[in-house]
């Protein structure tokens, strides 16, 4: 394609700018995890290990790591199987209210997490008179990321002709193996991609989270919340921080390198 | 050799399974596998999600007993009638979307050159590159990133000591939850460029279209549903936060805020509903006024 | 069909429950006891071997937030009783989940103890079944917030003042009044810092008792209408000089230390992290408002006697030292000055000194029928005082 040296030039630096504004926090977050004052006050005062060490043995932190990581993975699943169903159901079909089903998708990601947090809050304690607790904090994450794996799987089935699936089913494939073996291998990449932002999307959630987890239960985000403004904490939490981001380079690239080949390979 | 065995080869019938059985059944009957497709997700979403709502918006028309905090069934328009003429609701919901506005401005400006950048301009590897080092911020803690922001802006901090800090207020709190919502926004534009053939803007420019008509005229139109969809994240994200303005806003309230303070400290759950009703009503309006173009589809 | 009846049944439930707390709420409002009442308990079994408590974030560590805060495995191995701890952000989410029941034993602070007592949900206290009660402070025993009709509903937990922290650069003697961060505000415009709480307009309240004292204020959780809205029109005129309401630890550290702030609300916590050539923090001459959490046992415990071990525990010298100074507050008895780890603890606290507790308005739930005695008129409640502290900050 062709497009203006001066553009490209132009377009790079505009990038390098955004880039800077994305990472120069981060790095406050990094020199923060080593700084030995409590208040994460700037200038940083002197270098410190004692916050990496004693993250690493923080129980608290650790175990508020491991609930994270359920609720994310039990609400992804949720929303891949959910999602999945309403995207082929929306792809394959032309119905009345079918415009309602999209929004009522949409919904619970486009109105604000506080809205989502008190309306379940309300329904599960009064109506339902469950307590809060892991179950009710996955019910609420897979609600809000279904949306994310319908998109995904709906866009990548706009983009899939119907002829492989067709020749399949021709070929004498019920239609369970023909999801199986034709149309499941072409979506994989959409809803790896799906997925990941689901899980992203859980993992750092901490609204809806704050309303429907009670006091039992402490994602990683709610510990923070609660240990951020405790004295010696503060920086262990920028410690966590950093570790995280660090750690999240594996499945992100992963992804983006799984999803790419696929992209080219099949769509 | 390849084409005369075809014409031979005589496939197998195939086994008569239960799975088969229900296959052609519903091949036959297509109003039941459409019911079977959706009947879990439409019911995960009604039951939960829908009645949950709809239950909120009854309570609002309750009250509570001021002592004990419980929610007294009696049916009132005091809730309503409190949030729609007083003056501090109107000023917040103002100021909120001010800032929810300019959020969405902000952000939109910034994504759409990183992401025609990313789809039309950069190589598979730096593109790829870009992508991880757009979607890793998301990582890190939402709360860390603000008490980062928090750290940049306050006297003495980073900007101060430049001489070009905004201080604790709402410049700050648009520019954190810009910061924060940005990846939001970038990833729908840049997937949104992706989608666009290459050889559609080619034929724009050999029609004679000029680069910068080629990008109004062509590109942009192309991209809009997508714009649009990562507004909504960072336009709803916004509207309910409660947590980021309480770090670098001073002592600025948004609608976000006097939610939380009427459920949370307030413990009333009727007056934190009717005050729920505000955003709810704006965002229903914004997704009503964006659905014709598509954006709903490009989340 | 199953679907559309379970809310109405909810409903149903729902409507009987918030009748049944209207009626209690009534029958305490008009004076007589409720009749929730029960009896205390008259003395103590064998230990069950659990216990079930409810508290703030920081009451009950067992060191897995921090190695070093451990309270809880010394009180399991010395009594037998496995501790399950849940911890609550606000003292309504404190209050529903006592009416669901399960819980033995609940920290609750002065705008939740009234409460529970009133609605039955807590027993009264044997006070010889706890035998470090003695050594409590005395000024601590049979206040409003943790006793009625002269019978004791629970153990203190730790005590604290907040105090006005200023800059010493700024101040060349240390205030002595309230003043700076409310008439005198001006003189620090945009550099005053306040709590983001509703509870604050009490402080508001205790500098009017001394410098209006034609409202007639006696104590400020009792306001009537006029009284409030003099607290709120103070509050109003501070605001414009107010550089943000901290909530958290750490954003009124953050103030001081970057000199966003020079004078305010501040925390003996906070003030033992700064630099006190630099700072100073006084209770200044009108007093000041302050807290004293109490330790109460649930009226359906299944664990009474676990639950009596934990209320001794926590005033033992042990027991409070340690909870106490991990959460950076005065514990409840002298004894503890000497199991603290600092042995300046108690200094540092003003602990045991009469004279500095005194001046403190410990924070109770403002409620509409007026806890300074008056019956003609009618308080305000904490839900105007949230309603009005959202006007305050706009």
């Amino acid at each position: 394609m062709r497009i203006p040296t001066p553009v490209k030039a132009v377009l790079s630096v505009i990038v390098c700018a955004v880039l800077a504004f994305v990472y120069i926090p981060l790095i406050i977050v990094v020199i923060s995890s080593f700084n030995a004052s409590q208040s994460l006050g700037w200038p940083p005062q002197s270098f410190t290990f004692e916050w990496w060490v004693r993250a690493f043995s923080d129980k608290g932190a650790l175990s508020a790591l491991g609930t994270s990581l359920i609720v994310a993975a039990c609400a992804t699943l949720i929303a891949l199987v959910l999602g999945t169903l309403a995207s082929l159901a929306l792809d394959r079909f032309e119905f009345f209210g079918k415009e309602a089903v999209n929004l009522l998708i949409v919904l619970p990601i486009a109105l604000p997490g506080i809205i989502t947090g008190i309306a379940l809050n309300n329904a599960f304690t009064t109506m339902l008179g469950w307590r809060l607790g892991l179950l009710t904090v996955i019910t609420a994450h897979a609600t809000f990321c279904i949306v994310t794996i319908y998109n995904n799987v709906f866009a990548r089935m706009r983009r899939m002709s119907g002829n492989l699936r067709d020749a399949a089913m021709d070929l004498g494939a019920d239609s369970f193996t023909t999801f199986r073996l034709v149309t499941f291998p072409q979506l994989r990449s959409a809803l790896l991609a799906g997925g990941l932002l689901a899980f992203g999307l859980s993992f750092d959630e901490i609204i809806v989270t704050q309303f429907t987890a009670g006091t039992g239960v402490q994602t990683l985000p709610i510990w923070i919340f609660d240990n951020m403004f405790r004295p010696n904490q503060a920086p262990i939490v920028n410690v966590i921080a950093t570790f995280l981001v660090i750690v999240s380079i594996i499945p992100i690239t992963l992804a983006n390198r799984i999803g790419g080949k696929a992209a080219t390979g099949v769509a | 050799m390849s084409h005369a065995s075809r014409t031979k080869v005589r496939l197998p019938a195939p086994p008569v399974t239960a799975s088969r059985r229900l296959s052609s059944f519903f091949g036959k009957h297509r109003r039941l596998s459409l019911t079977a497709l959706l009947a879990a997700p439409l019911a995960w979403l009604v039951l939960i999600y829908i009645i949950s709502l709809l239950l909120l918006l009854v309570t609002a028309f309750w009250s509570t007993d001021s002592f004990t905090g419980q929610v007294v069934q009696e049916w009132t328009l005091g809730n309503f009638g409190a949030v729609f003429t007083e003056a501090l609701y109107r000023a917040v919901t103002v100021r909120t979307l001010i800032i929810a506005v300019s959020v969405t401005v902000i952000d939109v400006v910034i994504a759409l050159p990183v992401g025609y950048f990313m789809s039309k301009v950069a190589g598979p590897r730096l593109r790829g590159a870009l992508v991880v080092a757009f979607l890793m911020p998301l990582w890190a803690a939402y709360l860390v990133k603000a008490y980062a922001w928090r750290t940049i802006v306050s006297p003495h901090g980073l900007l101060d000591s430049l001489g070009i800090s905004p201080g604790l207020g709402l410049v700050a709190t648009i520019i954190t939850m810009s910061y924060i919502w940005l990846p939001y926004v970038v990833m729908p534009v840049y997937t949104g460029f992706e989608r666009i053939p290459d050889n559609l803007i080619e034929a724009a420019g050999d029609l004679g279209a000029k680069g910068w008509k080629t990008f109004t005229a062509v590109i942009i139109p192309l991209v809009w549903p997508s714009v649009i969809a990562g507004s909504i994240f960072s336009f709803s994200l916004t509207l309910g936060d409660y947590i980021a303005v309480q770090i670098v806003g001073g002592s600025q309230q948004l609608l976000g805020t006097l939610i939380y303070a009427n459920v949370g400290t307030g413990g009333n759950m009727p007056l934190a509903a009717a005050t729920a009703f505000i955003p709810i009503a704006v965002i229903v309006i914004y997704l009503t006024a964006v659905r014709r173009t598509g954006a709903l589809k490009n989340l | 069909m199953k679907l559309r009846t379970r809310p109405r049944v909810g409903a149903a439930v729902a409507a009987a429950l918030a009748l049944a707390l209207g009626l209690s709420a009534c029958g305490t409002a008009s004076g007589g006891g409720s009749d929730a009442e029960t009896e205390e308990l008259k003395e103590l079994g064998d230990p069950e071997g659990e216990v079930s408590l409810l508290a703030w974030p920081g009451y009950v560590e067992d060191g897995s937030n921090d190695p070093e805060a451990d309270w809880v495995t010394p009180f399991e191995k010395e009594t037998g009783c496995k501790v399950n701890a849940q911890t609550y952000g606000t003292s309504d989410e404190a209050f529903n989940l006592m009416k669901q029941g399960g819980i033995d034993v609940v920290a609750a602070s002065g705008d939740l103890s009234l409460r529970l007592i009133a609605a039955g949900d807590v027993q009264p206290i044997n006070n010889d079944l706890v035998p470090n009660y003695e050594n409590v402070y005395d000024f601590l025993k049979n206040r409003d917030w943790n006793s009625k009709d002269g019978k004791n509903y629970g153990v203190p937990h730790g005590y604290g003042a907040n105090l006005l922290m200023y800059n010493k650069k700024e101040f060349d003697k240390a205030p002595t009044s309230w003043d700076v961060v409310f008439d005198k505000s001006d003189e620090h415009k945009g550099k005053i810092t306040a709590y983001d709480s509703p509870i604050y307009i009490a402080d508001a309240a205790v500098y009017l008792m001394k410098h209006q004292p034609d409202l007639g204020i006696k104590n400020p959780y009792s306001l009537d209408e006029k009284q409030l809205d003099a607290a709120v029109e103070l509050l109003k005129k501070q605001k414009p000089n107010v550089a943000e309401y901290w909530s958290d630890y750490l954003k009124s550290l953050q103030g001081f230390e970057n000199g966003s702030v020079v004078a305010g609300t501040g925390w003996q916590v906070t003030m033992n992290e700064l630099d006190p050539k630099k700072f100073g923090a006084v209770v200044p001459d009108e007093g000041t408002t302050g807290w004293s959490d109490t330790w109460m046992v649930s009226s359906d415990s299944e664990h009474p006697t676990c639950s009596y071990k934990w209320l001794d525990y926590m005033a033992s010298p042990k027991g409070s030292a340690a909870a106490t100074e991990y959460f950076g507050e005065a514990p409840n008895n002298p004894g503890a000055c000497e199991e603290a780890k600092d042995p300046k603890f108690c200094d540092t606290y003003h602990a045991g000194d009469e004279k500095y507790a005194e001046g403190i308005w410990y924070w109770t739930t403002p409620v509409t029928e007026c806890l300074d005695g008056r019956s003609d008129v009618k308080c305000t409640d904490y839900s105007a005082w949230t309603k009005a502290w959202q006007q305050i900050k706009g």
